[in-house]
């Protein structure tokens, strides 16, 4: 026995109350989500008809399970809306990771190679926003992208444009949206990893024969690529069913998957096609959160900085 | 010498930083100096005015709201708190043990997890067990989402502390418990109270797992300011805006003084 | 320094020893981190634990505060076990690396936490709390906090920390690790004073071999889990064991040759290139019928003396050789001489005048010798 293990029996007692919370307020929702999925929509309240009595034993549960509708999902591939929501979806949130890389980047260098004094100002300044309401930081773009908006008229004022200019219900506007709210998503990861860098490597690179540029692009590069692979999943994953976003500043001619589920869960009072939704969302969204988990799970536990 | 090697950068660093910050705080900044105009046309400056914020002490239903994410947030923010700093001692100091993949995994998830996708599943839970909808089915939906960004704040807090730092409590006469009590926990206090913060923000912030999981009557904060907003830019709606952005900003002040206070370490304060 | 008047072999036969270890396991999967260990310490003594790291003594530490439990074998503090007591029941104190000062509390309240725990009453925590900052001279830093001390301050709050509950043994694990050189000079000779006017038993685990030898009565070597040497500083420094130790502690030349006598006390032996023989004293009869042998002199034992010189003729041990290099070291100058079988052994000379020794620079052709009573006859 070691003092790890005179400590870790009562951690492990810690561990109960959150693992039983997660596991009914995380996990049996998912539960919830592909059985929904997977039966048929009534018009009542609640708008499915329940699909496995809870209470039949095994003989019910197997009549239960011959008579699975897969039918949501062969109406998901069928139906061409649904198709174009998740690729638009992926579309949205690749273009906009990679537009949050290319901004985010330069921010996080500017800010890792400042004064280490005032890099704790500095960072405070990217995250204070992000404290800000979320809705209320969109709301304020409106404000200023909305058709007698600031940006319009400092535009007439210059006579850049000489008559407004539509900005809201369009794609700029959303990824303008976008790229504001997760910025410091893509940011704090990119700091941490270019902050903690060496800035001897770079004197190394130097004295070794490189350029400025040479030594960023074969030394800084390199070393920062797990921040950048940290961020990009962060923004991307959430990107991908985001929904306040380009409900309010794009277009409703073309939906992202998470207004679609919105609109047949909300709208349409489709509660089985909204679930079959969500269960192809997780599918589709798998690879990159098993990814992100085991990153994380990494730098977390990973020890000291 | 290492600043004159990297002064050439500071021009564009410099540039970088300084349109990043706007960009970030521009938009915040034009919403509060709107909310004090006194025309009611959005685009017209009609003098400075106190106008809107009378008008809200009359807007009953966002006077409501603004009440039910106060409370929920609250509660959330305590409930995930306390699940989140066991989640984070488990994992930091409990070892290998029986589902602790499985915890690890359902922690960081929801960090990512698209929230249209945790709202649904857990209105589909609520509804399964036929759960009246309301503030308490939003407090636990809030609780769950929240406790993971604490646990994970508070486990890379203990996983930064010299853990000899307990065995010298235990060596100085502490009981386990006792030198979690005694060392452990002021030390990780301040990551408790930045995680509560977090958490207490991020539900009064959050629009679309509340848009789930509420039932009729009780809308909070976030629904409250979405149905306005869809119908367009409202004078009154900046007013709201401003007072919850001067709410938070008073928050994190309070915060960093209380952190600074407490003579914790000075990264301690860093919410993420 | 003081030699202790018992040996290693008489110390536990004739005082009762405060800690008995008595053949100590501790295995982290298959690697014995410590094995089958066996030690006695009497009361009042400064024993150091020094050896490589990885050899196993901070995990033997561990094991004597109870952080550890033996996989196996006994550890009797006052004849009880203590091996399945936790720590904070046990009459032992630590000194860690890192100090680990509570960062969350001043100075005094870092002191008093043990007193605390063990509920002394106030008036008594106060009055030790002054004795102890006294003791390791920090008085007027009560109201600090960790992070507004130096380095050294922060190592005597450690110490005062884990002397305040007057422990029966006293452990410090790498107390100086973290101090520069001159300052952890000062600090040894302080920590040696305060034991010894303290009397409380120390046990000091380092792998500098000349803090060890500065402060502790006694050096138990440890390599791969054992215990290869126990004994006095002189006793491990004149008298290695073995080859590994004669090579930890310390510098040394090792001659290896072909045994020719091994009478009346005396080794003889040959250099591989035939014509020289060296000669040393061997205490015990060794291994009578190894045909090989090894005889190991440290530099400050050999002397040089320019080859056409008449000094010591006749003696046993002139062996001939040129010098290859001089190092200058301030007090000493270390010569490498290459004898004539290729064989190349170092020289301390002391530098007892300013102008040194003109006549021994580079390719000079010397000879270097040594009394057989300064050989030591290595058989491991």
């Amino acid at each position: 026995m070691t003092i790890r293990r005179i400590f870790s029996g009562p951690a492990r007692l810690a561990a109960i109350a959150p693992l039983v919370w997660l596991t009914l307020f995380f996990l049996l929702p998912f539960g919830f989500v592909l059985k929904i999925s997977l039966s048929h929509t009534v018009i009542a309240q609640p708008p499915y008809a329940p699909l496995i009595p809870l209470t039949g034993g095994f003989e019910a549960l197997r009549a239960a399970l011959a008579q699975l509708d897969l039918g949501n999902f062969a109406s998901l591939a069928a139906d061409e809306l649904y198709v174009m929501s998740y690729v638009r979806s992926l579309v949205v949130a690749s273009a906009s990771t990679a537009l949050l890389v290319a901004i985010g980047y330069p921010i996080a260098y500017g800010m890792a190679r400042l004064p280490p004094a005032r890099q704790p100002l500095a960072m405070m300044l990217v995250i204070v926003p992000f404290w800000t309401s979320f809705l209320i930081r969109i709301y304020a773009w409106i404000n200023v992208l909305q058709h007698d908006g600031l940006l319009n008229r400092v535009l007439l004022a210059l006579h850049v444009v000489d008559k407004p200019v539509v900005w809201l219900s369009t794609d700029t506007a959303m990824y303008l949206g976008i790229v504001y709210s997760y910025a410091p998503f893509m940011v704090l990861p990119l700091y941490a990893t270019l902050a903690r860098m060496d800035v001897s490597l770079l004197e190394a690179a130097a004295d070794l024969g490189c350029s400025r540029l040479k030594a960023f692009w074969l030394v800084t590069l390199p070393l920062s690529l797990r921040g950048v692979a940290a961020g990009a999943l962060l923004c991307f994953i959430p990107i991908v069913g985001e929904f306040v976003i380009p409900d309010l500043l794009a277009g409703s001619e073309r939906l992202m998957i998470g207004q679609t589920l919105w609109l047949e869960f909300f709208t349409n009072k489709d509660w089985p096609v909204a679930s079959s939704i969500a269960v192809v969302l997780l599918a589709v969204l798998l690879l990159p959160l098993l990814v992100f988990q085991r990153l994380e799970r990494r730098s977390v536990e990973g020890g000291t900085r | 010498m290492r600043a004159r090697a990297l002064a050439g950068l500071s021009a564009f660093n410099a540039v970088s930083l300084a349109l990043g910050l706007a960009f970030l705080y521009l938009p915040i900044v034009i919403l509060v100096a709107y909310s004090f105009n006194a025309s009611r046309l959005v685009a017209v400056w009609g003098g400075w005015s106190l106008r809107w914020y009378g008008e809200l002490l009359h807007d009953r239903a966002m006077l409501d709201a603004a009440w039910m994410s106060l409370r929920v947030g609250v509660c959330a923010a305590t409930a995930a708190t306390l699940l989140g700093t066991l989640a984070a001692v488990a994992l930091a100091r409990g070892g290998g043990f029986l589902g602790r993949t499985l915890m690890s995994g359902m922690l960081y998830a929801p960090l990512v997890m698209p929230e249209v996708m945790t709202g649904l599943a857990l209105l589909l839970l609520f509804v399964a067990v036929d759960a009246e909808r309301g503030f308490w089915t939003v407090v636990i939906a809030h609780t769950t989402l929240t406790m993971c960004f604490v646990a994970v704040i508070v486990q890379s807090r203990l996983a930064g502390l010299d853990r000899s730092l307990e065995e010298a409590a235990m060596d100085l006469g502490c009981s386990p418990a006792r030198a979690f009590a005694a060392v452990t926990l002021p030390l990780i206090a301040p990551a408790i109270a930045a995680g509560w913060m977090l958490a207490f923000t991020l539900s009064l912030d959050d629009l679309v797992i509340a848009s789930f999981t509420t039932g009729p009557g009780s809308a909070t904060l976030p629904i409250r300011i979405y149905s306005e907003v869809r119908l367009g830019v409202r004078p009154e709606i900046n007013a709201i805006c401003a007072l919850v952005i001067v709410a938070v900003a008073l928050l994190i002040v309070a915060a960093s003084l209380i952190t600074k206070f407490a003579g914790g370490s000075r990264d301690a304060a860093a919410p993420l | 320094m003081i030699e202790p008047t018992t040996t290693t072999t008489s110390a536990s036969a004739t005082a009762s020893p405060l800690l008995r270890i008595v053949a100590v396991t501790k295995r982290f999967g298959g690697f014995a981190a410590v094995d089958a260990l066996s030690l006695d310490l009497v009361a009042g003594e400064f024993f150091a634990l020094l050896g490589p790291s990885g050899c196993g003594k901070t995990t033997l530490l561990r094991m004597l505060a109870g952080f550890e439990t033996p996989d196996h074998g006994a550890i009797l503090l006052d004849g009880e076990d203590v091996a399945p007591v936790l720590p904070h029941r046990r009459p032992v104190n630590m000194m860690f690396q890192s100090y680990a000062l509570f960062p969350h509390l001043s100075v005094q309240d870092n002191v008093a936490f043990g007193l605390r725990r063990a509920g002394l009453p106030k008036a008594e925590i106060a009055a030790r709390v002054a004795e102890m900052l006294a003791l390791v001279r920090l008085e007027g830093f009560e109201r600090r906090k960790p992070d507004q001390l130096s380095g050294g301050q922060r190592q005597r709050v450690a110490l005062a920390r884990a002397l305040a509950r007057r422990p029966r043994l006293l452990l410090l694990d790498e107390p100086m690790a973290a101090l520069d050189k001159k300052l952890r000079q000062s600090t040894q000779a302080e920590l040696k004073e305060l034991q010894r006017r303290l009397g409380t038993t120390f046990v000091i685990v380092t792998h500098d071999q000349e803090e060890a030898m500065t402060v502790a009565d006694r050096i138990g070597v440890m390599d791969r889990g054992r215990l290869v040497q126990v004994g006095p500083p002189r006793e491990l420094y004149e008298t290695p064991a073995s080859r590994w130790i004669a090579g930890f502690v310390g510098d040394i030349n090792l001659i290896e040759g072909r045994v020719v006598s091994r009478e009346g006390g005396r080794l003889v032996l040959a250099l591989p290139d035939g014509g020289a023989t060296v000669m040393a004293l061997c205490a015990g009869a060794g291994r009578q019928d190894a045909a090989d042998g090894c005889i190991a002199v440290r530099p400050e034992k050999i002397r040089l003396a320019p080859a056409d010189s008449a000094a010591g003729e006749g003696a046993p041990n002139r062996l001939a050789g040129e010098v290859v290099d001089v190092t200058y070291q301030g007090s000493v100058s270390l010569y490498r001489v290459a004898l004539k079988g290729g064989l190349v052994v170092r020289a301390a000379l002391a530098n007892a005048s300013r102008a040194g020794v003109p006549d021994l620079g580079p390719g000079r052709a010397v000879t270097a010798s040594f009394a057989p009573e300064d050989g030591v006859v290595l058989e491991a």
